[in-house]
């Protein structure tokens, strides 16, 4: 089946087999970021965007991409690079692995959310697992970068 | 010290957040052949007939091996240092199926579509057999898991395959029965914990290619590569030489992959094929056929006197090897000495142990490795004095842990507390806690109480007068270094703590140093990183090398400034001796040119010693006495690693740790189906806690010196999941008054025990 999307703000027409799910029809196509740690919908490791939302890319058909914008953190590098800075000098990186999908919701969340609490960010982040870091450097990570935005003043563009 | 002890970004932390693709399946050939196993639906069972034609005859399917296309000689698939002490007990495929998930048959296909395919027209004739799936009826039962009469061990370990026995053994010092009988209080319980997941984020997964001289590469996500060379060359039955092992960016270990799980199936594929190939763990292989924590059952016997001095300890360990028995031998050993010596006053311990083989899934190494159980065991029944006498489990602690220069009874990697700080970690949790104000319970109305409860633990740091830190180091034309290291950063983050002790031992900047690893062509002999050894050996391995190659440098420069090194001083830019001077980069450039004096060193270091790290944990938790759900409000960890070489990655390391370990207390079962099938078999089933199962969790350090250790330090990575399982229990227990024996304190087990205490408390 014929796919038209926009990968990354770049157009695209691809094949997928009518089975292909979005997850593994992007990583063909190089954007080695999105990860898959389990099967079940329930790591949050896949998250990419879809016409600006965010989705688990393991729950969904490639051919739903079509007509539609699909970003992935290839695509989000310079805002990952910011907010990522905040995760490193937490040490909270750890491994590495859940890093893509967690960045992918924290940037949905800095557009849906203004001002979030800490529980709001607990809450909106609630299905991205990570089994190294215990959450709390995240958090602290995630808390210090908000500050700094504020900091940036409210006509500083959100990543 | 411009770099030691701060809290330095990760050398990786960039291309991790930003997503990079450095991973086994990222950096993985586009042309691999996607390798899958066909998994035994039985917890014993034999092949009787095997028919591949029509899986062979699917479009894109390269090949199919069965058991009658494999080498016949039996390996561990444990990351040891040879000898090992685990069994040989497997081959890449056994006619003979010993738990359900073992494997079948190997499928290799050109898609992932056509190996699937292939998987489903495999037919096999099954001749099934009654499993064995209680470890406590494991022990000379008639059935046997490991009937073979090739079953090997290389070790002395008491194993018997005759007996179902991996392992067994008693260590005895004192008369332990005269002790309890003249104590005045005294406890025999039995403790269960479960065979827990390891659950990283990156599943086992492998990729193998043949190079230009014919030898197999493995590519694979391992904390063990030296150990994996070894074990693929023996599995697939060529020599070492012909294997090598590569190590990228791995998405977390915690001991699942300090046994070599997923290697030797594309290894045999690519060995026999010549085309590269890849296998990459579902989550569901993962938590089937992966490596799990042993289950075990630890009988703890225990006296206390009138003022509350432990005066014995009487540990027995059953563990659950499952089908294999990877890790078996060794862990068991870490319930006794990782926990017999947190009492010091101690006049008779007994450790005995029984490693069995049962048809459930084979256990391996999971943090902690066998102290976490054991601490969870002795802590709890320590509690339980505790109650009984009517002290304050804190105090019972002041008065009976290791003190700096008090003896460790049962610990037999160090005789002494050489460095500890543990008094002053409890002193710092009982603070942070507010214990006094907390203890034991707080009833905060419509039926919710809250409880604290509290646990001290030790591990090692690395295996004594075994694990081998390397460290390579040279300089290079400009001026700077190049650090080859063959331990294995998972995440950890070593390869940046060990670069910042080059750059302190060095007089460098960071930036000056360039870390490589792990390819088992090119880097120094390492055990791998596992058994909390990669700060303490391979961080003495290099500063080793530092010092090593400071000399080296001082010599050369030296004689190009003709001058006596002796007299002659090097401060990491320049060699000087009175007025003349010579820079480090005019160094390395002049010896690269009619040189017969290489600037490069290689450094090992074993340790004949283990000093522990100590840890307090305390917990807060609220007991819901409605729902019996128990949500662990605040979890306080300060801990003695001796000196953080990076405060940052030490402290996340410590959250990490507590969080799986309130996962291991609370939520992480692992049930069987009858015929022996995991039931948690996806993160759907297996409950990982989330950022929302988790209250506060508070870590702070307090140090002693180490110095044996490199600037001070000792280990971390294991001992921070040892507390929460007891201090948790406890919590409970102080909450409502109900003692639970078993993990996860799940909400059906509290809110079930608290109606029975008020039935029983009617009645």
């Amino acid at each position: 089946m014929k796919v038209d999307f926009w990968l990354n703000g770049v157009r695209r027409s691809e094949e997928a087999q009518p089975d292909t799910l979005l997850l593994d029809f992007l990583r063909s196509r190089g954007c080695y970021s999105v990860k898959r740690g389990c099967e079940t919908a329930n790591c949050g490791l896949c998250t990419v965007l879809l016409d600006g939302k965010p989705v688990l890319s393991c729950s969904v058909l490639a051919v739903r991409a079509d007509g539609k914008k699909v970003v992935t953190l290839e695509g989000l590098q310079k805002e990952a690079e910011e907010f990522g800075a905040f995760l490193a000098d937490e040490g909270a990186e750890q491994c590495g692995f859940c890093n893509p999908g967690f960045v992918m919701n924290v940037l949905a969340m800095m557009k849906e959310l203004e001002d979030p609490t800490e529980e709001e960010i607990q809450e909106y982040l609630a299905g991205n697992l990570c089994r190294c870091s215990g959450f709390a450097g995240q958090t602290r990570g995630i808390l210090n970068y908000l500050r700094y935005k504020k900091s940036q003043g409210k006509g500083a563009s959100k990543a | 010290m411009t770099y030691v002890n701060k809290p330095v970004r990760k050398t990786d932390a960039m291309a991790l957040v930003t997503g990079k693709g450095v991973y086994v399946d990222d950096l993985a050939p586009r042309d691999c052949l996607i390798v899958k196993v066909l998994r035994s639906p039985y917890a014993n069972a034999w092949v009787e007939e095997i028919h591949t034609e029509k899986a062979l005859a699917v479009a894109g399917v390269v090949c199919v091996f069965t058991y009658k296309d494999v080498p016949q000689n039996r390996f561990t698939l444990a990351g040891q240092t040879y000898p090992e002490f685990s069994p040989y007990d497997r081959l890449i495929l056994d006619p003979h199926l010993r738990f359900v998930g073992d494997a079948v048959a190997i499928v290799a296909g050109e898609t992932e579509a056509a190996a699937d395919q292939a998987l489903k027209r495999i037919r096999v004739k099954y001749r099934v057999e009654e499993p064995l799936l209680d470890m406590r009826r494991a022990k000379d039962n008639p059935v046997l898991v490991h009937p073979e009469e090739d079953w090997e061990i290389r070790v002395s370990v008491g194993g018997d395959n005759r007996r179902n026995l991996c392992s067994t053994g008693c260590e005895e010092w004192g008369d332990v029965d005269k002790v309890l009988k003249e104590c005045r209080y005294t406890v025999d319980r039995t403790y269960h914990t479960k065979a827990n997941s390891q659950a990283m984020m990156e599943t086992f997964r492998t990729c193998c290619y043949l190079d230009h001289a014919g030898r197999l590469n493995v590519l694979s996500s391992t904390q063990i590569p030296f150990h994996v060379r070894r074990i693929v060359g023996r599995a697939l039955g060529i020599p070492a030489s012909k294997v090598r092992v590569i190590k990228p960016r791995i998405g977390g270990g915690f001991g699942a992959k300090q046994t070599a799980v997923s290697d030797v199936y594309p290894a045999f594929v690519t060995w026999k094929t010549g085309r590269p190939s890849k296998i990459v763990y579902s989550r569901y292989e993962s938590q089937i056929c992966g490596s799990p924590r042993h289950e075990m059952e630890i009988r703890v016997r225990a006296g206390m006197d009138e003022h509350g001095i432990v005066k014995a300890l009487d540990v027995y360990t059953l563990s659950n090897a499952g089908a294999y028995g990877e890790h078996g031998a060794t862990t068991v050993g870490l319930t006794g000495h990782k926990a017999i010596p947190l009492y010091r006053h101690t006049e008779a311990y007994r450790f005995s142990y029984d490693v069995v083989y049962t048809n459930l899934q084979g256990a391996g190494a999971f943090r902690g490795y066998g102290a976490t159980q054991g601490i969870y065991a002795v802590e709890t029944a320590v509690n339980e004095l505790a109650a009984q006498i009517g002290m304050d489990p804190v105090k019972i602690r002041e008065l009976n842990m290791p003190l700096e220069g008090s003896p460790l009874h049962g610990y037999l990697d160090s005789e002494m507390a050489d460095s500890c700080a543990l008094d002053q970690c409890m002193a710092r949790a009982k603070e942070m806690m507010d214990w006094d104000a907390k203890y034991p319970r707080r009833d905060m109305g419509s039926g919710k109480i809250r409880g604290v409860g509290v646990a001290m633990a030790m591990q090692g740091s690395s295996i004594a007068g075994v694990d081998v830190g390397g460290a390579d180091l040279k300089l290079n034309e400009e001026g700077t270094y190049t650090l080859t290291l063959g331990c294995t950063d998972m995440g950890t983050g070593c390869d940046t703590i060990l670069a910042q002790m080059a750059a302190d031992c060095l007089d460098t900047k960071m930036e000056n140093i360039t870390v490589f690893g792990v390819d088992t062509d090119t880097s120094p002999y390492d055990s791998g990183s596992y058994a909390s050894s990669t700060t303490y050996a391979t961080g003495n391995a290099v500063m080793r090398a530092c010092e090593a190659l400071r000399e080296k440098i001082l010599e050369f420069g030296a004689g190009m400034l003709e001058a006596d090194p002796e007299e002659a001083d090097f401060d990491g830019e320049y060699v000087t001796c009175g007025e003349k001077k010579v820079s480090l980069s005019e160094i390395a450039f002049a010896a690269t040119c009619g040189n017969n004096k290489e600037l490069r060193v290689t450094r090992n270091y074993s340790s004949p010693i283990s000093p522990p790290p100590y840890m307090v944990g305390m917990a807060e938790v609220e007991v819901d006495t409605q729902t019996g759900s128990v949500k662990v409000l605040d979890y306080v960890g300060v801990v003695d690693c001796g000196t953080p070489i990076n405060p940052n990655l030490a402290r996340v390391q410590t959250e990490g740790g507590i969080v799986q370990g309130i996962g291991m207390a609370l939520f992480e079962d692992v049930r069987y189906s009858a015929r022996g099938a995991v039931m948690e078999n996806s993160l759907m089933q297996y409950k990982i806690p989330s950022r929302l199962d988790i209250g506060k969790v508070r870590v702070e350090f307090r140090s002693s010196y180490e110095k044996t250790g490199p600037f001070g330090a000792k280990s971390i990575g294991e001992l921070v999941i040892d507390t929460p399982s007891p201090a948790i229990t406890n919590a409970v227990y102080n909450a409502v008054g109900v003692q639970f024996r078993e993990l996860p304190i799940t909400p059906e087990k509290v809110a079930m025990a608290i109606l029975e205490k008020e039935a029983g408390e009617k009645g």
